[in-house]
């Protein structure tokens, strides 16, 4: 038999219901994993064993009673740490929240729970979600497991919800929860050669989830395939009376309309994607998903997305923007840090709290929205850039009068090595390029790997669907899936 | 056209006036969260986690704040926007939790209304209409406690997050009595319509005072902004001080500069907070964690069907339809309780009496207005006395209203039903006037009789004397006797 640590969602809960093993041996392998490789990947900011193992006693126990069991039952996964969770430390990766514990529970971590996962822990994450390689956490940054051939340089395992990628590409955990602002599941998982999908904007409610940028922000699932995809997002979807952006629509039965037959579906291939001095590799992996697609029925048309070059400075006023607003209750007041030099007036301890409980990037970020925000400047970064927003969700929606769905790359390059680009904030932000558009338009779309670069590191394919079309996006990266035959997983070093 | 003018040294000013009025809405629950709103409760006793600000929370609209706020526009005839959205004011204080302040400055949910003032109570051709340029919907902040403790300050979040109505006035008014009375007359209208209590003691309502001075005809001048001024008269006293300070500052050279000032009552004078110069960069922007407010036609039509007549309508209604004096039309609604009592005291006066409303309105009115109020003030006994029942109330007014008792008997029965356990319709009963004409006669020839050298001065011209045989009448009758036919009896008797 393989190892338990190497089952996925669908395996482990069907293994469970049928009592192959109970989920209590599951979730006591997965903590050892996680033990094992915490101090090598510090994927992990808390570790809850006993929380995971509680879940999973649960299950047996139901299970032995003949109860039905959840969508989820017996699965342990990873919780990414901006996911409050009730009495167990929520940080958003920031010095701010270091030692906050909520006194209540997302409404996506509850779903889940509801369905029968277990916590393995809290993990980690860009701060505040804002990074592209897990390097601005201030928990130290998560480490891939991912190596070059012969080299032992560190590589980043994409961002922000790292911590996420690296658990579940290195077994630690069968699936994550991620969260997608610009693209923060679909390149950590094509860094990390996993699957994750970001749902329409309002599938996954925002509920207890720490807002980075409130209309960006989307919660996924991050898992080894796409089917398992497709059943933790039916566990996490739905609407939620908490949150006024959420969407009042049935959940659908993904998982069992998946359907890689792509006959009569139109797949585009937007042009502006396509950049000078685009990687080779890239560039392959991509004409082999083309290749895929038809070979899985479907028509595939060369389409235009003409806005996409404004599509990064849009989301790098937008997003910051909302942010510097979204930040200013981290004030030292009620709740995480306060620092309250002796003397201090309330301006200081602001000032003194903010200074000492924020990092570098969410500091810039903070200073870039309030600046964009600005009277005098406000008409010119910000209104113009909602302005560019309504024109790439149009070329999205005009698209897609002729088109079902969009493929292209995840990310510009494979995961890069840690310190490589993290002196240069505009390098960093260019790693958004392909997932931002999607972001902006609030669109599902799911990475998928697709094959390995010339370093034998993975590359993942991106799905861009129509609004609450996660059927289409999960069929077409289950018909890549297929044909990609992607068994590459990283060599255990740790 | 206001005469109202401040006389300076270099002539006479203007004095042009705009409010921007805070009204909390009446709601169980917050504008954002379910967390109650009473006032009074212990500090930080009505927090729920929205209204904190904790990670992760997120504000969801309460649809009766809005409803009271739609209906409140319509009540002053506002252009009501079917799309309205919501902004985030930004800016750090340790009583805002969010770090910024839910508001509507590019949206706002209620356009261009009016309302119309009467300066003159007894003039009715002393009105002024007053524009409102909008209404929109906040939350409120908390509130910081300085007495608490020798070096630190305490924050209370009970009040962060309570809806709030802005309603900004035009700058249309030009005395201290026109602020006056658009305030009291917004206050009047939302009580009415139920949207907000109006108790600006407590802090539901409370102004911000715009000022600013010209010679007449001239262009506006620059205005300063009084801040949360809570009553009517410090609103009139803020117009008054702001104006003369502004005056006399122009005519010694200097210049008014634009800034937000706070009015001490104890020195009925202004002073300066802050300037435009330090003032905040608010860094409006939509509040991306809310969806645009779109109200459909059955929300808008059920809120045009939930409002009650309003005070103008009403006033005009007692005037032409119940006979009233614009006097007592008036004092009826200035009200909204007032208003209700009468209401009800009427339906139930002209139905045990088996008369038009109309018939009854004027005894009924007069009861309420001059009569009652009276007893009650004299015996110390609050309106809302169980003793001072609608049943005890119709029983005495029908009672007058029949002739059945004089209406000197009617006052002094109340009194002692108030004041003692008595059986009202026993005693009603037991004091009945007489119109028994032999009766009078018998009564009227005895006092006559025992008075022969006052009929002698009565018969040589001193005709005052009439009202001291009436009275001695009464007397003898135990003020049983019919006034009007006491009256007619002595008038034939003393020829």
């Amino acid at each position: 038999m393989t190892e338990l640590t190497d089952l996925g969602v669908a395996a482990i809960r069907d293994g469970v219901a049928a009592g192959t093993f109970t989920a209590t041996e599951v979730a006591t392998a997965f903590n050892a994993a996680v033990v094992q490789a915490q101090d090598a990947l510090n994927a992990f900011i808390v570790t809850t064993p006993d929380v995971a193992l509680a879940a999973a006693a649960k299950v047996d126990a139901d299970r032995a009673a003949g109860k039905p069991l959840g969508k989820m039952a017996g699965v342990p996964i990873g919780m990414k740490d901006l996911f409050a969770t009730q009495g167990v430390q929520t940080t958003a990766a920031s010095k701010i929240l270091e030692g906050f514990k909520p006194e209540y529970e997302s409404t996506v971590s509850q779903k889940l729970w509801d369905a029968g996962a277990g916590m393995l822990g809290k993990l980690n994450l860009d701060q505040f979600a804002m990074g592209s390689s897990n390097e601005t956490s201030a928990f130290g940054n998560v480490v891939s497991p991912w190596r070059r051939p012969n080299d032992t340089a560190p590589l980043a395992p994409g961002g922000s919800s790292g911590g996420s990628s690296a658990a579940v590409a290195a077994r630690l955990a069968p699936a994550a929860t991620g969260t997608d602002t610009g693209g923060s599941i679909r390149q950590p998982a094509a860094f990390t050669g996993i699957s994750g999908i970001k749902p329409t904007y309002g599938r996954c409610s925002r509920w207890g989830v720490v807002a980075f940028a409130s209309s960006l922000d989307q919660a996924g699932p991050m898992a080894r395939d796409v089917t398992d995809c497709a059943i933790m997002l039916e566990a996490m979807a739905g609407f939620d009376p908490k949150d006024s952006t959420s969407l009042d629509l049935p959940v659908p039965d993904w998982s069992a309309a998946l359907s890689s037959d792509l006959r009569g579906k139109k797949v585009g291939i937007p042009r502006e994607y396509r950049l000078d001095g685009m990687d080779a590799d890239v560039a392959r992996v991509w004409d082999e998903g083309i290749a895929w697609l038809k070979d899985a029925g479907a028509e595939v048309i060369d389409i235009s997305l003409p806005h996409t070059k404004y599509a990064l400075p849009t989301y790098y006023i937008i997003a910051p923007a909302e942010a510097s607003s979204n930040l200013a209750r981290y004030d030292g007041v009620r709740y995480g840090l306060r620092d309250l030099p002796q003397g201090a007036g309330l301006q200081d301890m602001y000032a003194a709290t903010r200074a000492a409980g924020f990092g570098d990037e969410v500091k810039r970020r903070i200073l870039i929205g309030t600046y964009v925000l600005s009277a005098g400047f406000y008409d010119a970064y910000y209104t113009q850039a909602q302005k560019v927003r309504t024109l790439i969700a149009r070329d999205f929606s005009q698209a897609f009068e002729q088109v079902d769905v969009i493929l292209a790359p995840t990310a510009p390059t494979a995961a890069f090595a840690l310190g490589e680009n993290s002196d240069d904030p505009l390098a960093m932000y260019l790693n958004d390029v392909f997932s931002v558009p999607a972001s902006l338009a609030g669109l599902p779309a799911m990475s998928v790997p697709a094959g390995l670069d010339r370093n034998g590191l993975p590359l993942g394919l991106q799905v861009i669907g129509k609004a609450f079309d996660e059927q289409g996006v999960l069929n077409a990266g289950l018909a890549i899936e297929q044909r990609a035959a992607f068994t590459a997983r990283p060599t255990r070093w740790w | 056209m206001s005469e109202y003018r401040i006389q300076g040294a270099t002539g006479e000013w203007e004095v042009v006036i705009g409010l921007e009025v805070h009204a909390q809405v009446t709601s169980n629950a917050k504008l954002f969260s379910g967390a109650a709103t009473a006032f009074g409760a212990e500090p930080n006793a009505q927090v729920s986690l929205v209204d904190a600000a904790m990670p992760g929370m997120l504000p969801v609209p309460n649809r009766e704040c809005i409803r009271q706020a739609v209906r409140t526009g319509m009540a002053i005839d506002a252009q009501i926007n079917k799309w309205s959205r919501f902004d985030r004011k930004n800016y750090f204080y340790a009583d805002l939790p969010q770090g910024y302040q839910i508001s509507q400055l590019y949206h706002p949910l209620v356009g261009e209304g009016a309302l119309e003032i009467q300066l003159d109570e007894k003039d009715p051709t002393s009105t002024k209409t007053i524009g409102i340029e909008r209404i929109h919907v906040e939350q409120d902040a908390g509130k910081l406690m300085h007495d608490q403790h020798p070096t630190m300050s305490y924050v209370d979040l009970n009040r962060s997050g309570v809806a709030l109505m802005e309603i900004v006035s035009r700058p249309d008014m030009r005395s201290p009595a026109e602020a006056g009375a658009y305030l009291a007359k917004l206050r009047q209208i939302l009580r009415y319509v139920g949207s907000c209590d109006g108790n600006m003691d407590q802090g539901s309502m409370r102004a911000d005072v715009n000022v600013s001075v010209r010679k007449p005809g001239a262009e506006f001048g620059t205005r300063t902004e009084t801040k949360n001024v809570n009553s009517v008269r410090f609103v009139m006293a803020v117009v008054e001080q702001e104006a003369k300070r502004q005056v006399a500052l122009i005519e010694d050279g200097g210049t008014v500069v634009q800034e937000t000032r706070l009015y001490d009552p104890d020195r009925n004078e202004t002073r300066s907070m802050r300037s435009k110069e330090d003032a905040h960069d608010y860094r409006y922007f939509p509040d991306p964690d809310l969806l645009p407010l779109v109200l459909d036609d059955a929300f808008l039509e059920e809120c045009r069907a939930s409002l009650p007549e309003l005070p103008d309508a009403k006033r005009q209604r007692y005037e032409a339809g119940l006979g009233l004096s614009p006097y007592n039309a008036a004092a009826l609604t200035a009200d909204v309780e007032t208003a209700r009592q009468f209401e009800a005291l009427l339906a139930s006066v002209a139905k045990a009496a088996g008369k038009g409303e109309a018939d009854v309105a004027k005894r009924v009115a007069n009861w309420l207005l001059s009569e009652r109020p009276g007893i009650l003030n004299a015996q110390n006994i609050p309106t809302d006395s169980p003793k001072n029942s609608i049943e005890a109330n119709t029983a005495i007014v029908v009672a007058t209203e029949a002739g059945t008792i004089s209406g000197s008997k009617a006052k002094e029965i109340f009194e002692r039903h108030l004041t003692s356990d008595i059986d009202l319709a026993a005693e009603i009963d037991s004091n009945k006037q007489t119109t028994d004409t032999g009766a009078i006669e018998a009564a009227v020839d005895a006092v006559l009789a025992a008075n022969a050298d006052k009929v002698e001065q009565y018969k040589g011209g001193k005709e005052a004397l009439f009202g001291f045989f009436v009275g001695q009448t009464m007397k003898a009758m135990q003020g049983k006797g019919n006034p009007q036919a006491v009256n007619q009896v002595l008038k034939a008797k003393l020829g």
